[in-house]
C-alpha cells in the first residue's frame, strides 16, 4: 500500500488544476501586458481567477496580488507593515513562537533593521491566547502576524477573536494563513485581518504561486521591482498557468469544504484514536482546535528520523520535526514551544491525510506506526532505561 | 539521489548484531537524548579478540547504520585493531553518509572506545588515557 500522509508539506495536483492550466501553456501563452489578443486572454484569465482567489476568502479582486508562493507573501506582508509602521514612529511587532520561518526570519531580519518583537508563548495546547495579544499591544504597535493554523501541530488560532482586538487598538493585522486556506473557512472581514498569506500547493494547484490579499488602503512594499504588473507591487510576467491552475485548485477546495471537512475530520479521530493506544505516546496540539488532516504525535524513547524511514518502506509518506530530519540540532520549534523537552520532541511524527484517504489506510497507518515504534524502541538504549526505571517516563 | 547510500540504507533496514550482551566485558554508552542520538555498546573479549559485540542505538538512520557497521567492523578482530578502528573507516564502509550525518560515525567510534576504557578500569588494566580522547571529526 503506498499512503501519502504528508500533505501539509505539499498536496498532489486536482485534476481541475492540471486541465484549467493546460491551455496556458501551449495556447493562450501571449504575455498578460500584451495588447494582442492572445496576451489580452491571459490578461482575463489572470483576472478571472483574481475574482476566484479573492472569493474564496470574502475579499476584493483588487485587494489581491499574486506571488510566487506563502514566503514571498509573508515577506512582502511583514515587510510592507513594518514600512508603514516605520513611517508613523511605530516599530513594534508582536508575534508568537509557533510562526513559520517565513515569518520569524522575516522578523528576525526587522529586528536588525531596528524593529522590536514580541514572541508571545502559546500554550501546552498550541494556542495563542487573544488576552496576551492584547496585553502585548503598545503604543508603537504597528503589526500583529499570528498564523491561522499551525503547518507542524495543526492547531487553528482564534483569529477572529485576535483580529477584533487589532482593529480595536488599530494595529494591522496579518494572518500566514497557508495551511489555512482552502481547508478552512476564511472571511477576512469577518475575520478582521488586514494582509493574508495563502499558497496554491497547500490546497492541490501547482507549486511556485500563492497570493497575498492586502485590504484596501494599505501600502505594499514591493519586494520585486520592475514592470507594472500585479498594481506595480509585484513586477516580472505572471505566472498566468500557475495562477489559472490556483484558482482552479481552490474554486474546488471550497466547493467541497463541508465534505472534506467531514471526511478527514473523522479520519482524523480514527487516526488519533488509534495511534493514542501506543504506550508513552502523546497528540501534539490541541484535540478540537486543529485541522481537519492534522494528527501530530511524539512518542518516546525513539527517534523520527528512523521512524520515518521505516514508514517509508511500508509504504507510508510522513514527516518529523527531530533534529535529524530538520538537518539542524535542535529539533522543531514549535514542539519546544508547546513544552516538549528535545528528548520527546525527537521522537516526533506528522500525519497529514489528504482528502482521498479512507478508512482502510488510517487502520493500516496505525498498525504500521505501531510496529515501527516497538520495532525501534526494542533496540533504544532510552527505552532500555526507562523501562528499567533508570529514567522517568515525560509521556 | 536519496539522502542514504544502498549500503546505509542495508545496514539501517536489516541491522547487525543488535541488543545486549548480559554479562558483557564492556559497556560503552555515548551522546545524549537532548542532541538526539545515544549510542550504546556491549563487548564480549576473550584472548585478545573480540569475541561478540552488539549494540543498542536512539537515533536517526545514520546512526543506526554506523553502529551496525561499526560492530561488522571490529566483531572477530583483535583489540587492537578494533581500537584502532576510526570514524572515517565506519564512513567509508557505508559507501559514505551525508555531511550534517558525519557526526553519527563519530558516535560509533567513540561508544567502541567507551566500551574498551570500561572494560580496562574494571579489570584494574593500565592504559594510556590519550587513547580515549576525543576524537576529531574527519571528513
Amino acid at each position: 500500500m503506498r499512503i501519502y500522509a504528508d500533505n501539509a508539506a505539499t498536496t498532489k495536483m486536482s485534476r481541475a488544476a492540471i486541465d484549467a492550466m493546460l491551455p496556458y501553456f501551449e495556447e493562450i501563452y501571449g504575455n498578460p501586458s500584451s495588447l494582442y489578443s492572445i496576451g489580452q486572454t491571459a490578461k482575463e484569465a489572470l483576472e478571472e481567477a483574481r475574482k476566484t482567489v479573492a472569493g474564496a476568502i470574502g475579499a476584493a479582486p483588487a485587494e489581491i496580488i499574486f506571488t510566487s508562493g506563502g514566503s514571498e507573501a509573508d515577506n512582502q506582508a511583514l515587510i510592507s507593515a513594518a514600512a508603514l509602521g516605520k513611517k508613523a514612529g511605530k516599530t513594534h511587532i508582536i508575534s508568537d513562537k509557533i510562526e513559520h520561518h517565513a515569518v520569524l526570519h522575516t522578523l528576525r531580519r526587522l529586528e536588525k533593521e531596528g524593529f522590536e518583537v514580541t514572541l508571545l508563548d502559546v500554550g501546552e495546547d498550541g494556542i495563542v491566547d487573544p488576552a496576551d495579544v492584547e496585553n502585548a499591544i503598545r503604543e508603537d504597535t504597528c503589526l500583529v502576524t499570528i498564523m491561522y493554523a499551525n503547518n507542524e501541530i495543526g492547531t487553528v488560532q482564534p483569529i477572529r477573536r485576535i483580529g477584533e482586538i487589532c482593529r480595536k487598538h488599530g494595529v494591522k493585522f496579518h494572518t500566514d494563513a497557508v495551511q489555512a486556506v482552502g481547508h478552512l473557512p476564511i472571511d477576512v472581514n469577518a475575520d478582521n485581518v488586514d494582509l493574508l498569506s495563502g499558497s496554491a500547493h497547500k490546497f492541490h494547484g501547482p507549486k511556485g504561486v500563492g497570493f497575498l490579499y492586502a485590504k484596501k488602503g494599505i501600502r505594499l512594499t514591493n519586494l520585486i521591482d520592475g514592470g507594472a504588473q500585479e498594481r506595480g507591487k509585484r513586477a516580472g510576467t505572471e505566472n498566468v498557468a500557475g495562477v489559472v491552475g490556483m484558482a482552479a485548485a481552490l474554486r474546488e477546495a471550497v466547493d467541497r469544504m463541508p465534505e472534506n471537512t467531514a471526511k478527514l475530520t473523522a479520519l482524523r479521530d480514527r487516526l488519533i484514536e488509534g495511534l493514542s493506544q501506543i504506550p508513552h505516546c502523546a497528540l501534539n496540539g490541541d484535540r478540537e482546535n486543529r485541522l481537519p488532516s492534522n494528527v501530530s504525535f511524539c512518542f518516546e524513547g525513539i527517534e523520527g528520523e528512523s521512524l520515518l524511514l521505516c514508514l517509508d518502506d511500508k509504504g507510508i509518506s510522513a514527516s518529523s520535526g527531530s533534529a535529524c530530519t530538520s538537518g539542524s540540532l535542535d529539533p522543531s520549534h514549535v514542539l519546544l514551544a508547546i513544552g516538549r523537552v528535545h528528548d520527546v520532541a525527537h521522537g516526533s511524527l506528522r500525519l497529514t491525510l489528504g482528502e482521498d484517504a479512507d478508512e482502510a489506510q488510517v487502520d493500516y497507518i496505525i498498525a504500521a506506526v505501531k510496529d515501527v515504534v516497538e520495532y525501534l524502541r526494542g533496540f533504544s538504549p532510552v527505552w532500555r532505561d526507562l523501562c528499567a526505571g533508570k529514567s522517568r517516563f515525560i509521556l | 539521489m536519496a539522502l542514504y547510500s544502498e549500503k546505509v540504507m542495508d545496514h539501517f533496514r536489516n541491522p547487525r548484531n543488535v541488543g545486549v550482551i548480559e554479562d558483557a566485558d564492556g559497556v560503552g554508552e555515548v551522546g545524549n537524548a537532548k542532541c538526539g542520538d545515544i549510542m550504546k555498546i556491549y563487548l564480549k573479549i576473550g584472548n585478545g579478540i573480540i569475541e561478540d559485540v552488539k549494540f543498542e542505538t536512539f537515533g536517526c538512520g545514520s546512526a543506526i547504520a554506523s553502529s551496525s557497521m561499526a560492530t561488522e567492523l571490529i566483531k572477530g578482530k583483535p583489540v587492537e585493531d578494533a581500537l584502532a578502528l576510526t570514524n572515517k573507516a565506519v564512513t567509508e564502509a557505508l559507501d559514505g553518509l551525508p555531511a550534517h550525518k558525519l557526526h553519527c560515525s563519530v558516535l560509533a567510534e567513540e561508544a567502541i572506545k567507551a566500551a574498551f576504557k570500561d572494560y580496562y578500569d574494571k579489570n584494574g588494566i593500565s592504559y594510556d588515557p590519550a587513547m580515549f580522547a576525543e576524537p576529531e571529526e574527519e571528513e
